[in-house]
């Protein structure tokens, strides 16, 4: 079937087999790879992007379900300058990614929660981030990552 | 003031948080263009004969390139045999064993012996493909008896390897120890149980063979081992074979050099001729990639009513999974740290290995040293608990004194520096543990139905164990003055980037903004040991080191000879990054100035560090643990470590370690098991079960600061890697346990998951 | 990881939905949020041939004040639920056991409607509308009917949706009794529940402690009868056939039953004052 998201602000149309993961559409038609797969059992949170602004698992949505919507990856944070969004450069100062493949899910999934809630407390971060899983960085730059987020 | 031992962020992350990371899976270059995809068949089952595989229906599969299975392994050399009257020597560089009676097939011959061994492969064009495909491959199996109880694996009713004529492929076990003088002793049987390392890229391949050489791009810790693995599997000159270890999503310890499934498909390139690709999914890689630790340890401990500990016996059997890897390597390490920080007088330790039809065993962070404090820990507790007295206090008895290093201990380990009962008092400050013991007291007294534990451990632990091997680096200063260092360590979330580009700065006064370092393309660096056993800052940072001091005297010859003045009037000012003549402040010259001077030669130098030696990291934690009484449900409230790997380059990057480390060591005591019934079937494959712990579970770490340095290498570094590891698991099942002791609990074996803290609680109750 | 090859139909109308439902028969399942059946799809432990996407549907997304109750349409998401000021002052319970459910992302698509067609015992919204004495309205080819919670449930992922039925709306009667609690047991809080109690004035059900959500009837006989909360709850595993798995056994469950149903009583008693 053809599906057109827009992703990053920019259409991109595919046609693509019925069962197509919405991540493996990021990955391969939109050609932006920074989201990852993670698990297989829609645990572990890496392959988190905003659909019409709001977190998701893109790994447990299909291509098809989001034909006409608007997707937004880690890859499009940033400004049209090239300046980092405020939770990248918080993840930066605050050591809050080591190896880097949960980061970009942990990043959207971060930009979503301060969307929904400005200004967090600690355990609402923590509660908040439940979805996604880190194996390097005990979750506690992370924390400290986003907490300062909230606070710029 | 130099930049070493300063707060610096990351030059890594600036890619990865906006572009992200180019993992195996990421790679979009010229030679895996049309790369086909790569599908496992694997066993179902725990153990059987195969006797027979159809793939004809297979072949009609759409995007269907090959179906491959054991008889088309016809074009690579039989492995070698082992040495004579040894078991395989797996070792923590090259972990796959040699050949013999417990030889590992690539792919399954005739036997399965692990639910998730593989069995064949297929190829498609893309891995949708794969899966339909996969399905389709018609395995027969002839079921035979699963061996996953210990006890029935070493009575050998079924043998995993006929011809090897037992299930126990290693025996040194723990001789007798008198416990003569001891007016105490206790007994226990604990366990350490089987955990799985998930990193968050599982494991993942790509290989082309293109005119004689072979390319493979791995998830690996080790791109020059790795090629080594690959030039012994298929009889090729290491040179025609390039390994790349691109960006890697984790590994602790189970990502050391390749492992078989990685070997199967760097050989279907070179079968095939066709680039392929593999990326392992968490099924797979939850049952496919090695566990850890995987331990039964009987604890023998005996010592004085007024607390000296006098003799500990360690008797170890390792479950090694369906092939004997690493298996047969770990529990000499557990056996090494034995004691711990603790001077006793008679220690005794020994070790078997048992082959089960489950998942191999590998290293996982810590590898066989988290197991060994664990246990010495435990049994610190149940001798604390027999003669009454703190166990904070027991442990300040008998840790090692601060005047008795180096510490020779029975165990054959030579404890290098440390500061055990320093780090003890400074965590038992950090974390308030006299009101903590307060508030537990007012918490008894009342009956409340939440009520807290605190668990101390103290810890010391091997890391560069294999500081032989040691590690490679080359510098090179450019003509525009810019450097860059090829390292022989193999960074996947640990920042040598940032932290051999500090070591540049600090050394030639390079900023760091104009260093590059690279690793992990055999290639650029044909030599190289790669990042495991928390390794790298004290054998590649210190390879590092030597390489800036052996390109500043090249330096100064150069120099000398560009300002034309004598070597000893010159100086570097690592500040301004200039060289100038003593005496001359005009005379000056850049790093840009010298290595152009430098011509064709350039201005490069490269070290192989070999003279290291392993250093001893020490520790102490304390976690403090709230349990529901009524459900047993545990909560951590708090954990305080005190981890000293010695001088710290970058304090955040150490941080960033300690939080990781005690996060998967506080997790294996409450949360992970990987559980298979008695079919072999493993009840845990994937994340919905094994629980891997996330941030709502953990409150914010407090570490504290200990540095005391090292006096084997130039930059006074241990190993931090793995420290908080070793540390946080007993600290949190002491935890837990204490937090029940007043209701009569003594052990809860790990992980300290409600239903089994309801029913020590229960047990306790009905037995008063 | 990938499901098995199906063919996607996109619903444009509730009309068009129950066609194509009708059209495709037992080879066809709706598609809303996705999140109870694109996992099981991809562990190949579903295998639709045919899915009707009626997550553009959006008529079927409200929470509206109705008088006597409150309609909920089927595709309202966790999300949604867990944060309408409506549900916040008249059914705090729904509210509160939505935003327990999975993590912000699973919220976020997840819905009201698939949850309680997949009827998983282990879930947590369908013992929520049971202990609201709920009425799910399916709508199929020959009309619209009601179908109380207490007859939804008919077993292990069953319920008393025909074949081609589509679930529109649930109407959630207006709560006399102001006091609720849910107390759901996890060991992580992503966690299904090992055990989960959802409490309304004197309805008590149960999440897991069966292979459909019960009412513990036995808590509610006593409590009507004047018993206190843990008197009460002593009552709580009765008339229920809770399983064994790697986090708990039976009898654990059994006790986590009576202790959680003791404290969701005596959490419910002090927000009734």
């Amino acid at each position: 079937m053809k599906v057109t998201v827009t992703v990053n602000g920019r259409p991109v149309a595919a046609g693509v087999a019925d069962r197509t993961l919405l991540v493996h559409f990021l990955r391969d038609e939109a050609g932006l790879t920074a989201t990852n797969i993670g698990c297989d059992t829609s645990s572990c949170g890496a392959c988190t992007v905003l659909l019409d602004g709001q977190s998701v698992k893109s790994c447990t949505v299909l291509a098809v379900q989001a034909d006409g919507s608007e997707v937004t990856t880690v890859e499009g944070l940033a400004s049209d300058s090239g300046d980092m969004h405020p939770v990248q450069r918080a993840f930066h100062a605050e050591h809050a990614l080591q190896c880097g493949f949960c980061t970009p899910g942990m990043v959207m999934a971060a930009v979503s929660l301060l969307a929904e809630n400005p200004k967090p407390t600690e355990e609402q971060v923590r509660s908040g981030l439940e979805g996604n899983l880190c194996r390097c960085t005990g979750y506690h730059n992370i924390v400290r990552a986003v907490l300062a987020a909230s606070e710029g | 003031m130099s930049i070493l031992g300063t707060r610096v962020v990351r030059t890594e992350d600036p890619r990865l948080l906006t572009a992200g990371g180019t993992y195996v899976d990421d790679l979009r270059v010229p030679e895996l263009a049309g790369a086909a995809r790569v599908t496992f068949v694997r066993s179902p089952l725990a153990h059987a004969r195969i006797t027979g595989i159809d793939a004809s229906a297979a072949h009609e599969a759409p995007g269907l390139v090959a179906v491959l299975t054991y008889r088309d392994i016809n074009d690579i050399p039989p492995p070698p045999l082992p040495p004579e009257g040894g078991p395989p020597p797996g070792s923590e560089a090259a972990p796959l064993p040699l050949g013999g009676p417990w030889q590992e097939p690539l792919l399954a011959v005739d036997r399965v012996r692990f639910v998730g061994e593989a069995v064949a492969i297929v190829l498609t064009d893309d891995s949708y493909q794969g899966e339909d495909a996969a399905e389709l491959v018609t395995v027969d199996y002839e079921p035979l008896p699963a061996v996953v109880d210990l006890g029935e694996a070493m009575a050998g009713g079924t043998l995993l390897f006929p011809d090897a004529g037992s299930n126990v492929p290693v025996a040194h076990p723990a001789g007798d120890l008198a416990f003569d003088g001891c007016d105490v002793v206790v007994e226990r049987e604990i366990v350490n149980q089987r955990v799985a390392p998930v990193p968050m890229e599982g494991r993942a391949t790509a290989a082309s063979w293109v005119d004689g050489k072979l390319t493979v791009w791995a998830s690996t810790q080790n791109a020059q081992i790795s090629r080594f693995i690959l030039a012994g599997a298929f009889g090729l000159d290491p040179a025609a074979i390039r390994v790349i270890a691109p960006d890697v999503g984790g590994g602790f310890g189970a990502k050391v050099g390749l492992d078989r499934d990685a070997i199967v498909v760097a050989w279907a390139a070179r079968h095939t001729g066709r680039a392929v690709r593999w990326v392992e999914t968490r099924s797979e890689n939850l049952t496919g990639m090695t566990h850890g630790r995987a331990q039964r340890h009987t604890v023998k401990i005996g010592g004085t009513r007024d607390g000296r500990v006098l003799a500990y016996r360690l008797d170890v059997v390792q479950d090694t999974g369906a092939y004997p890897r690493m298996g047969g390597f770990l529990p000499t390490l557990t056996n090494l740290m034995a004691p711990g920080p603790y001077d006793i007088a008679h220690v005794e330790a020994g070790y078997r290995v048992v082959v089960t039809t489950t998942t191999p065993i590998s290293a996982y962070r810590g590898a066989g040293r988290p197991e060994a404090t664990a246990a010495i820990e435990r049994a610190m507790d149940l001798f604390a608990a027999e003669i009454g007295m703190d166990p904070a206090e027991v442990r300040r008895k008998n840790l090692v004194p601060s005047d008795q290093f180096p510490y020779q201990t029975p165990c054959g380990a030579l404890y290098d520096t440390g500061d055990y009962i320093g780090g003890l008092d400074k965590v038992l400050a950090g974390a308030g543990y006299a009101d903590l013991r307060a508030e537990q007291a007012r918490r008894r007294e009342r009956g409340d139905v939440v009520q807290i534990g605190i668990g101390v451990s103290c810890y010391v632990e091997i890391t560069a164990a294999d500081a032989d091997n040691g590690e490679t680096a080359r510098v090179v200063v450019h003509d525009d003055g810019t450097a860059t260092v090829y390292t022989g360590s193999s960074a996947h979330g640990q920042g040598h980037h940032t932290s051999w580009a500090m070591i540049v700065e600090a050394d030639l006064g390079i900023p760091m903004d104009k260093v590059t370092v690279k690793h992990g393309d055999t290639d650029e660096i044909p030599l190289g040991t790669g990042t495991y056993a928390s390794r790298s800052l004290q054998l590649g940072g210190v390879a590092v080191h030597r390489a800036n001091l052996e390109v500043k005297e090249l330096a100064r010859k150069l120099a000398a000879d560009l300002m034309e003045a004598s070597e000893a009037d010159l100086e570097l000012d690592t500040a301004s990054g200039s060289w100038q003549v003593r005496g001359d402040p005009a005379a000056s010259r850049t790093w840009a100035d010298v290595a152009s001077y430098a011509g064709a030669e350039g201005l490069a130098a490269f070290v192989h560090y070999t003279d290291g030696a392993p250093t001893f990291p020490f520790g102490s934690h304390v976690a403090v643990a709230e349990v529901d009484t009524e459900t047993g449900k545990v909560t951590l409230v708090r954990h305080v470590t005190v981890d000293d790997a010695g001088t710290v380059l970058n304090p955040v990057l150490t941080e960033g370690q300690r939080h990781g480390g005690i996060a998967q060591g506080v997790a294996q005591a409450l949360l992970e098991e990987m559980v298979y019934d008695a079919d072999g079937n493993p009840l845990t494959g994937t994340l919905v079960d094994y629980a891997t712990i996330t941030a709502a579970e953990l409150p914010s770490f407090e570490l504290l600061v200990s540095e005391t340095p090292a006096t084997v290498n130039p930059l006074g570094a241990k190993g931090i890697g793995e420290a908080g590891t070793i540390g946080a698991t007993p600290a949190m099942q002491s935890a837990v346990i204490d937090a029940v002791s007043h209701l009569g609990v003594r052990h809860i074996d790990m992980p300290t998951t409600p239903v089994r803290v309801w029913a020590a609680i229960s047990e306790a109750r009905a037995s008063q | 990881m990938i499901p098995a090859l199906f063919s996607y139909q996109r619903a444009s109308s509730i009309d068009e939905a129950l066609d194509l439902a009708a059209q495709g028969g037992d080879d066809a399942k709706f598609l809303a949020g996705g999140h109870s059946l694109l996992p099981l799809m991809k562990l190949r432990l579903a295998v639709p041939e045919i899915l009707i996407d009626i997550g553009r549907l959006q008529e079927l997304s409200y929470i509206r004040d109705a008088g006597g109750h409150i309609a909920v349409g089927a595709l309202t998401s966790y999300h949604d639920l867990a944060r309408s000021g409506l549900l916040a002052s008249e059914l705090p319970l729904l509210a509160h056991a939505a935003g327990q459910v999975g993590d912000p992302q699973v919220r976020h698509r997840g819905t009201i409607g698939g949850s309680l067609a997949h009827a998983d015992p282990a879930a947590d919204l369908p013992a929520v509308i049971l202990a609201l004495d709920a009425t799910l309205v399916a709508r199929g080819p020959s009309g619209t009917r009601p179908i109380e919670a207490s007859e939804f449930f008919g077993g292990l992922f069953e319920t008393a949706l025909e074949p081609g039925e589509l679930l529109t709306e649930i109407r959630i009667p207006k709560q006399a009794a102001a006091g609720w609690s849910f107390q759901k047991f996890t060991k992580r809080a992503i966690d299904w529940a090992i055990v989960g109690v959802a409490v309304q004035g004197g309805n008590v059900a149960l999440v897991n402690m069966g292979q459909t959500p019960v009412r513990a009837g036995a808590v509610e006989q006593a409590l009507a009868a004047g018993a206190s909360p843990r008197d009460a709850a002593a009552h709580a595993a009765e008339g229920t056939s809770p399983s064994d798995d790697i986090n708990a056994n039976r009898g654990y469950r059994e006790h986590l039953a009576q202790v959680l149903v003791g404290r969701a009583l005596e959490e419910s008693r002090s927000r009734a004052q």
